[in-house]
């Protein structure tokens, strides 16, 4: 409890202490989850902006962007007032754990994390994470949490949205012409050793399934490999194996090589100007 | 002005009693008011100047997002990041919007695209300056979308109908992008520290003639403007639209507690307009003519972005191609 | 771009109005014509209904044709409510 009340000082000393370390409950690991992933495939869409392969695609990346930061400004201002509320402090909020975490306390899927690349890339990775995302949001619009309920019903709308573009453009990419198919083709053989984090389950999401908060993860899985198989198949795309090799560790903070770049850039101001309370 | 320097490939203007019977009808519709639309008969000039000015003015909205997007990734809260994400893409909102009343003139916009990549074709000078800090967001806000609305809120009643219907839409989308602008320099001046107001100062520095010479030269040195004035394509002088602009802009300067960096900048009060210094045409004719400090950065990334994704587009038109004779 | 045809673009903006001509979009093919006209011209809330033509299949009435298409309609003042003259007793109508 000390180390608490030292923590209830000012906003300064808040970004030099590891507050996510000091604010385990499956719930606030779990919001985590949540809202990094979106945070990070947000900002994976703000490193997009002038580079489209067309104007009309420049509107669609930044509308997926915006719903993205948009549902990680919630996820995050929720686990915010939770961590406020275990260190008894209110000078958390979804801004300090955007930009004053360093990635260990990242919990964020890793295949969001992964490089822009081609447009192959960005949508083969969009797609992967569209069909498990809605999936997921489905469930969570029924948790017994109403406030996650209320966040994921809104979430699954644009979700659902975001699913129905990055099919279509896989499929428009597999069965496009011969370059775009071999270029689809390779970024899903690159991206699918980041899938098994997706239909990976733990003890926190056992402790969220107990409690009512998230869907049983056996649905989820069938209802993804689902969506994958249909539309891999209209793609005219081989599907990877699914007991192929797996990258794990996103979840508990064990990232790739490039989530550290991508926080470097993004945190860049909040981190060189610290005494700034206000932008 | 977006669209600066808008060459009209005539070099003096006719009478009414000069023309003959269609351009004469054509000038009247013009003279009444009445909006000329794409079917009606419009002389080659007209066309061919509109063409010009809406492409421009639309390259402009699309390399406009560049300076802009550079600091997208760097946005120091996600609100920041919200809004700018959210502006930007209205600015390429607003390209698509010009490029589609162009297209109605029997322009291509590939073409026309191409005109911009291979450096034929101009657009706002303002963008060729680079952004430096983090209250560039809030210059580019305040000065240039506030020198771009005084810009365009006339041409509303632009004599080429569907051009002016896409300025109604622009005018309306853009009132939250001075807003927002201004907001961010505020914000940082009354509440941030000195690190925050010295950033604000040092971006007001770099825009402030830059904004001023984004509405192109003197009435003096505008060969063009008589014709597009006639035409009503262009419905104020580029020097009174610079005093409007002055005029409304000083009194947020202060009110931000900053300074422009202009010794001559004083308020008269017998024409209760400000006064100011002289501006250095030299640097705008070198930037317009591709010596600004971006401009081949600029270029570089619209070509690029265009260049990489021609498999992309490519493979959309083969699928729909394929799916066409599926379903034959 | 290239090869990526012309849409016109037509949004019903309330239950009730007509769609309304609002510009155009380039797209592949249709479902994508949708879609970008959706991102494109609904971004504040301004539509419920999107059609989407493509713009070769459209067919104008030109100009040179206005008198006879539009000028006989000028005189049939009885088409228009104000025609009809009512006693003040009758009330709205």
């Amino acid at each position: 409890m000390q180390n608490v009340a030292k923590q209830n000082t000012t906003q300064k000393n808040m970004a030099h202490q590891n507050i996510a370390q000091k604010t385990q409950t499956p719930l606030i690991d779990y919001l985590l989850r949540l809202g990094d992933s979106a945070l990070v495939l947000g900002q994976r869409h703000a490193q997009l902006c002038g580079k489209a392969p067309a104007l009309e695609e420049e509107m669609a990346l930044m509308n997926v962007g915006l719903d993205l930061f948009g549902q990680a400004r919630n996820w995050l201002g929720y686990a915010a007032e939770l961590m406020a509320a275990e260190l008894m402090t209110g000078k958390i909020d979804a801004d300090h754990l955007a930009f004053r975490r360093d990635a260990q306390d990242f919990r964020n899927l890793l295949i969001v994390e992964q490089p822009n690349g081609d447009f192959a890339d960005i949508m083969g990775r969009q797609f992967l994470f569209d069909a498990w995302h809605v999936h997921l949001l489905d469930g969570l619009a029924q948790s017994s949490d109403p406030r996650i309920a209320e966040v994921a019903a809104k979430s699954l709308k644009e979700a659902t949205y975001h699913l129905r573009r990055s099919s279509e453009w896989v499929i428009r990419l597999g069965d496009g012409t011969e370059e775009s198919h071999t270029r689809m083709q390779r970024a899903l053989d690159n991206l699918w050793q980041f899938t098994g984090e997706l239909v990976q389950f733990d003890e926190i999401d056992q402790a969220m399934l107990e409690a009512g908060i998230a869907p049983a993860p056996e649905t989820l899985v069938t209802r993804w490999k689902a969506t994958v198989e249909e539309v891999l198949e209209e793609a005219t795309l081989e599907r990877p194996s699914y007991d192929a090799w797996m990258y794990t560790g996103g979840k508990v903070g064990h990232h790739t090589e490039h989530l550290g770049f991508l926080l470097a850039e993004m945190q860049y101001l909040p981190r060189t100007y610290p005494d700034a309370t206000v932008w | 002005m977006y669209a600066q320097l808008v060459e009209t490939g005539t070099s003096k203007l006719k009478s009414l009693d000069e023309m003959g019977p269609e351009e004469r009808q054509f000038q009247e519709r013009i003279n009444d008011e009445i909006k000329i639309e794409p079917k009606n008969w419009m002389p080659d000039a007209y066309r061919k100047t509109l063409v010009r000015q809406i492409s421009q003015h639309a390259h402009s909205e699309i390399v406009g997002m560049l300076p802009e997007g550079n600091w997208l990734t760097r946005a120091p809260t996600l609100k920041r990041k919200l809004q700018l994400m959210a502006k930007i893409q209205d600015e390429a909102g607003h390209g698509l919007y010009l490029y589609s009343a162009m297209e109605t003139l029997g322009a291509d916009r590939d073409e026309e695209i191409d005109k911009l990549h291979d450096g034929r074709a101009k657009y706002s000078s303002i963008f060729n300056y680079p952004t430096l800090n983090w209250a560039d967001m809030g210059t580019i806000g305040w000065l240039v979308d506030g020198a771009a609305i005084v810009n365009q809120v006339p041409l509303q009643r632009t004599s080429y109908g569907p051009y002016a219907r896409a300025m109604i839409r622009v005018c309306k989308e853009e009132s939250f992008h001075q807003r927002q602008g201004y907001q961010i320099l505020l914000t940082m001046m009354q509440e941030g520290t000195d690190d925050q107001k010295a950033m604000v100062q040092d971006s007001i520095n770099r825009f402030w003639w830059p904004s001023l010479m984004m509405f192109g030269p003197s009435d003096e040195n505008s060969p063009n403007s008589a014709q597009s004035m006639v035409w009503k394509i262009k419905r104020h002088s580029n020097d009174e639209l610079r005093q409007r602009f002055l005029d409304q802009t000083v009194p947020q300067l202060e009110l931000l507690g900053c300074t422009a960096p202009d010794p001559d900048l004083k308020y008269n009060q017998e024409t209760g307009h400000y006064e100011f210094g002289e501006i250095d045409w030299q640097e705008f004719f070198d930037v317009v003519k591709g010596n600004g400090p971006c401009n081949r950065e600029r270029i570089e990334a619209r070509r690029s972005a265009i260049d990489n994704g021609a498999w992309v587009r490519e493979a959309a038109v083969a699928y729909a191609a394929k799916r066409q004779r599926k379903a034959a | 771009m290239a090869d990526w045809p012309l849409f016109e673009v037509f949004i019903r903006s309330k239950h009730g109005l007509n769609h309304k001509h609002v510009g155009s979009v380039h797209a592949a093919d249709r479902s994508m014509a949708i879609e970008n006209a959706r991102e494109l011209y609904t971004r504040r809330n301004e539509g419920v209904s999107i059609w989407i033509i493509p713009a070769s299949e459209i067919t104008a009435s030109s100009p040179d044709e206005k008198e006879p298409l539009f000028d006989p309609s000028n005189d049939k003042v009885y088409r228009h409510a104000s025609f009809y003259k009512l006693p003040k007793e009758v009330g709205h109508m």
